[in-house]
């Protein structure tokens, strides 16, 4: 039955994340903003042991639980609902929590039993993007060669999150460069292993207190077992497509939540600019049509009706994923949108509130600097929208680059 | 209507029922509407059986109590949301004719006395096609439901009615129309049969929508009786509810013409050839059907969520609003650049691509059409 009102215990989620977010993030998120390169900041240490604790990690792509026949709000929506209120608090802080990276993310997806084991309570960045690979993955640069129990790895790894604070980074490097994408493979790299150096930590525009580092490999061993799924190079070209599917596929899972950051971002700006407007007597009621509103008027509501339609996309490609169906259009669409929509909201609500706005004494400034990264990483705008072009008109990545 | 204590789950599935009837929906707004489409705006008039055709499917009297002669069904928001996304695919102005009936007949449930209800009602529940409308629009610019220049005056006879009203749904056809007035500083309603006097009924001609027979109705001392004031001092007649319905119906609607845009361009684009390759191979091409089919999605679940909110008796007021500012906005962007993609064969009336960026045009401005 269609209802997109969400259920007692995804609320409950909701409720207790947004505690999280409003009695620990929101705090400090200025403080941080500010302070932006630093150890693992001590406020989030325990908040990181008690999330363990609840197991709320590793829970993407799982199905909705309770067994049985029937509709399910599981893990991903659980997921989508919870980021959401911690980036409402601070997104910079969320992605410092230790022991939530995106490492761990792949690792519950693709790891084994032994590999959960040993590095499942680790904190493990995640490192793709090469100074010449972004959006185009299949093109990584950095190479794993196999010398007797020892994986060799070479190159240079950058926009790695994390990957300074982190126990351990999962490195996606490529067994034979002829190949192209079905020679691509991840690996586990414990912090401290010989051959591997962070060169440096980014200086960003936001998400500042988020760790962002580039790595360099030279000649860094690490043991045969440490390769995630499977080690041969699939031999057919159906089988290669397939082998790198399956990589992206975790995408279709972390998309909503990275789409989810950008919704919790760009209510905690609607909201502070609510509340600033409110002062000065603006206070929409929804009682009068659109252009019969005043522009600010007008202007929050526009705002408002964007970020629904984001969070409703969002939800449903969560409730996809819940459901075992395929829902990578689905998945896209909702990053596509929340993204833009997402920068939209914090920048307008920047302008609409005019010097306080822009003022460091707000937030809003800093939520206007936050949701840029929000329409890049995890794949771009661009990339979504080529994504869900190639679903919409029936086009394979060949014709339509 | 489901009670809203019951802790229900986020869920996008239809039920049984709701199935069945879409798919038979979904053939008839493929066979009988779709295909008159374009006729029916050229000629700026439906054929003359198509809305007994449409009264076969029982749309209006489906929740019309038994003893008034309907069937007696749950008054259900939600399908007739589904109803008008997939009769508003098939054609806008088809849609909300056909629907016009209905809208008139979920007043007088949601809003009528039991009198009210058996006088009106039993002459609409027919198998013939029998109109009500409403009569809420006026003409004028910075038009405001709440705030009518329409007036009602009461008298010892009744009330007296003096005002223009606008875009007033087959009002030529109807039985009864519903005009919303202003009365003794609040909003209210009265019903006005065929025929009062006083009573003018003029066709208006529009840049789209033209099949679905929109009038100027012009109300000059026309008397109606106390008993046909809907709703009173004690229980006013809530207007919002009725923009607010009115809203969900015609954005569905609307959801339904842009998925036909989409349906229509995909297709045209992956076969026109421009430079050695279909168009679509053209990221510029390609991201503007993307974004099409994502602010689809988007429109029909914010639709979806406001009717499902009706249905459940939450309130739907605030999200109703959301997703009529939305659609307004999403659905004319949608319907140009149907146009757009199509380039200068867009523009010629070979296609119905033009057709639906004039019908389009429509959604930021009608109310109180679809009131599902």
């Amino acid at each position: 039955m269609i209802n997109l009102e969400l259920p007692q215990k995804v609320k409950n989620t909701q409720m207790m994340s947004h505690q999280l977010a409003a009695g620990v993030f929101r705090p400090i998120a200025r403080k941080y903003d500010k302070i932006e390169h630093c150890e693992i900041p001590k406020e989030l240490v325990p908040v990181g042991k008690m999330l363990a604790a609840a197991g709320s990690g590793g829970k993407l792509g799982a199905d909705g639980g309770g067994g049985g026949e029937g509709v399910k709000n599981g893990g991903n929506m659980m997921g989508v609902v919870g980021t959401t209120e911690m980036a409402w608090g601070c997104c910079g802080l969320m992605l410092s929590i230790p022991g939530m990276g995106l490492g761990n993310a792949a690792i519950s997806a693709v790891g084994s039993p032994e590999q959960k084991e040993k590095f499942g309570k680790l904190y493990c960045a995640m490192a793709i993007t090469e100074p010449g690979c972004g959006s185009d993955s299949a093109a990584v640069q950095t190479t794993a060669v196999l010398e007797g129990d020892e994986w060799v790895l070479n190159g240079e790894k950058i926009f790695a999150t994390a990957a300074d604070r982190g126990d351990a980074v999962v490195v996606w490097a490529s067994l034979d460069k002829t190949i192209g994408k079905a020679a691509i493979k991840s690996f586990l790299v414990e912090k401290g292993t010989p051959g591997m150096s962070v060169v440096r930590v980014e200086d960003k525009m936001g998400l500042r207190v988020s760790d962002t580092a580039a790595l360099l490999f030279d000649n860094c061993r690490i043991p045969k077992e440490n390769i995630m799924g499977n080690p041969e190079i699939a031999d057919t070209e159906e089988a290669r497509k397939k082998a790198f599917g399956g990589v992206m596929q975790t995408f279709d899972n972390t998309r909503p939540q990275v789409a989810a950051m950008s919704l919790g971002v760009a209510r905690a700006a609607l909201e502070l600019a609510k509340e600033l407007l409110e002062k000065e007597s603006v206070c929409p009621q929804y009682n009068k049509s659109f252009f019969n509103s005043t522009a600010l008027e007008a202007e929050l509501y526009k705002m408002e009706a964007e970020l629904e339609a984001s969070r409703l996309l969002t939800l449903k490609a969560a409730w996809m994923a819940d459901n075992k169906i395929p829902n990578s259009k689905e998945a896209s669409m909702c990053k596509a949108k929340a993204g833009r929509v997402g920068n939209y909201i914090t920048l307008r609500c920047v302008e609409i509130c005019g010097s306080l706005g822009y003022s460091e004494d707000a937030l809003l400034e800093k939520f206007a600097r936050d949701s840029k990264i929000l329409d890049i990483f995890e794949g771009t705008q661009q990339i979504q929208q080529l994504i869900v072009a190639r679903h919409v008109l029936g086009k394979s990545s060949r014709d339509l680059k | 209507m489901t009670a809203q204590a019951i802790d229900l789950l986020f869920d996008l599935n239809l039920t049984e029922e709701q199935r069945i009837t879409r798919e038979s929906l979904i053939r008839f707004s493929n066979v009988e509407v779709q295909s008159i489409s374009r006729l029916s705006d050229e000629d700026g008039a439906v054929p003359a059986d198509f809305y007994d055709k449409t009264a076969q499917l029982g749309l209006s009297l489906l929740s019309i109590p038994e003893e008034f002669g309907g069937a007696g069904m749950p008054r259900s928001p939600l399908s007739n949301m589904l109803s008008l996304e997939d009769l508003g695919k098939g054609d806008m102005s088809l849609a909300l004719g056909t629907m016009t009936p209905l809208s008139f007949v979920n007043v007088l449930l949601d809003q009528g006395s039991e009198s009210q209800q058996e006088k009106y009602l039993s002459e609409i529940a027919d198998e013939k096609f029998k109109v009500g409308t409403i009569a809420l629009m006026e003409p004028k610019a910075t038009f405001e439901a709440t705030e009518l220049d329409t007036t009602a005056d009461k008298t010892d006879a009744g009330y007296i009615l003096n005002g223009e009203k606008s875009m007033v749904a087959l009002a030529e056809d109807a039985l009864s129309i519903l005009v919303v007035a202003q009365c003794d500083g609040v909003i209210s309603a009265f019903v006005v049969e065929r025929g009062a006097e006083g009573l003018a009924i003029q066709k208006e001609e529009f840049m789209g929508l033209r099949p679905l027979g929109l009038y100027r109705v012009t109300l000059t001392n026309t008397l109606v009786s106390d008993s046909a004031r809907v709703g009173g001092s004690d229980n006013p007649f809530d207007v919002q509810r009725v923009v607010d319905l009115g809203n969900i119906g015609l954005c569905a609607a609307a959801v339904g013409c842009c998925q036909a845009v989409l349906d229509y361009v995909v297709p045209y684009v992956n076969e026109r050839v421009a430079f050695g390759e279909p168009i679509s191979n053209r990221q510029s091409v390609a991201f503007m059907v993307a974004d099409m089919a994502t602010e689809i999605e988007a429109m029909r679940l914010m639709v979806y969520r406001a009717a499902s909110r009706a249905e459940q008796g939450l309130g739907f007021h605030k999200e109703a609003y959301l997703a009529k500012v939305l659609v307004a906005d999403k659905a004319m962007e949608i319907g140009t650049n149907g146009v757009q993609l199509l380039g200068g064969h867009g523009f010629t009336r070979e296609h119905p691509v033009e057709m639906w960026y004039r019908n389009l045009r429509s959604v930021g401005i009608l109310q109180g059409v679809a009131v599902v």
